[in-house]
């Protein structure tokens, strides 16, 4: 069986690796790219653990083949935080102690960003069910929503 | 396994004709790559269609709106004009599964995955739309309420594939409207799903319908007794309580741990009933 070669971009960066045909996007940024903020709760899209973007929408990557990301835009949680500055979203997560195993932790992050990106003032109830594909199985979601929406609040400030 | 990506729409239909064994399309994946995950499918190829620009496109024809296969539900509600004149099978493209789902997940897909349960179909079949589907002779349009043919299974012959769904021009004063029961507010499957789409005339009467029930028999089913008990009415009391006799009459459901036998017969009533009053506010909305 021949290996597919890809390039693709993650965070930014240009990126080229050989993935099998079957080998999710999830597989190939944890175990071919060393990227393993993102995590493998289900592997079957219920739990949102695994959550990047590609092109600017948010996906399951445990959904993608590795094939797939040929020429696309990938960004995954290890792109939040710039260099030794964490994201609003990341600072106001530890603040609202808005985590315990952290397990689910990158992909609501990445996917509360991704909100946060179109819709700057989301309600509770559109957050809410903007993660509802995410879940967590010890925080709970109150402090989680809390921390997305003072993170919100935060950003609009700002800009 | 082999993964194809062919980024024409001849390229992929040779592509299609060529393979000897196994060849399943791939367009999101939110169904497929959770099969061959567990094991349940075991293709010797996959044929990614979403590189093929036509397929990834919405477009306007004759009136209507063509849906490329490969669209995603989320780019679905992005496009307003799409919204503005299929508000229910947008919705009900919409209510499958999470954010992340809506990113990838296609109606062409859900259609193919051939569930009973699947919440875009009845969408579909109510507003009449019509799938395109390719092949290395050509390409045929065949009712997307004759493509499933029973659990898992659809009609699409070898080779074949559905390229696009067709959503027709519609009259003015035309609304349509899809609801389903789940125990939970989402992120679930169809206990029982109901599909309506009408059209008034300037005083209100309903001109012309179509009803359709999902989770309720072996495939996504139309019910053109249905529909004629709302046709000539203003959907009165009297009328909506035809409409719904005639949805629990035409159920023929299996009891499973989401329902029962009964529960899933008087809920197409109920469902219907309710969707046909939103497709018609709607309906009147466009006046």
């Amino acid at each position: 069986m021949s290996r597919i070669h890809v390039t693709t971009t993650i965070n930014g960066d240009p990126v080229e690796y050989l993935c099998d045909p079957e080998e999710t996007l999830l597989d190939v940024l944890r175990d071919r790219l060393g990227l393993t903020g993102s995590k493998e709760g289900c592997g079957t899209g219920d739990c949102g653990a695994c959550s990047v973007t590609m092109n600017g929408r948010l996906v399951c990557s445990c959904l993608v083949l590795g094939a797939e990301a040929e020429g696309a835009q990938i960004a995954t949680i290890e792109g939040m935080a710039k260099g030794e500055t964490l994201h609003p979203l990341q600072r106001k997560f530890i603040e609202h102690a808005a985590l315990q195993c952290g397990i689910c932790t990158p992909g609501i992050l990445v996917a509360a960003k991704s909100l946060l990106e179109r819709n700057p003032d989301p309600t509770e109830e559109e957050a809410r069910y903007w993660l509802a594909g995410n879940l967590c199985r010890c925080t709970g979601y109150d402090k989680i929503i809390r921390a997305v929406m003072d993170a919100a609040a935060e950003m609009r400030e700002a800009s | 396994m082999q993964y194809l990506a062919p980024t024409t729409l001849d390229d992929a239909v040779s592509m299609l004709a060529a393979q000897a064994g196994d060849c399943r399309v791939l367009a999101g994946g939110t169904d497929l790559l959770v099969r061959m995950r567990s094991g349940f499918a075991e293709p010797d190829a996959v044929m990614d269609i979403k590189r093929i620009g036509a397929l990834r496109e919405i477009t306007t024809e004759d009136g209507g709106f063509r849906i490329g296969a490969a669209v995603s539900g989320a780019e679905m509600a992005e496009n307003a004009a799409l919204v503005a004149a299929w508000p229910g099978v947008v919705e009900a493209a919409g209510l499958i599964g999470s954010t992340q789902i809506q990113g990838r997940a296609t109606m062409a897909g859900n259609l193919c995955n051939a569930s009973p349960a699947a919440d875009s179909v009845p969408a579909m079949v109510a507003a009449g739309a019509v799938a395109r589907l390719a092949s290395a002779a050509g390409t045929r349009d065949v009712a997307v309420e004759d493509i499933p043919a029973g659990p898992g299974k659809t009609n699409l012959k070898p080779g074949e594939f559905v390229a696009s769904i067709f959503l027709p021009a519609r009259p003015a004063r035309s609304g349509d409207a899809y609801l389903r029961f789940i125990p939970r507010t989402e992120m679930d499957i169809a206990v029982v799903g109901c599909g309506v789409s009408l059209t008034l005339d300037a005083g209100g009467t309903c001109t012309a319908a179509r009803v359709a029930l999902g989770a309720v028999a072996p495939t996504v089913i139309l019910v053109p007794e249905a529909a004629q008990a709302i046709i000539g009415t203003k959907l009165d009391d009297a009328a909506l309580d035809a409409l719904a006799a005639a949805c629990s009459a035409a159920a023929k459901p299996i009891a499973d741990k989401r329902g029962t036998v009964e529960f899933r017969t008087h809920v197409a009533g109920v469902l219907a009933r309710r969707a046909a009053t939103i497709a018609k506010t709607r309906a009147g909305e466009q006046a």
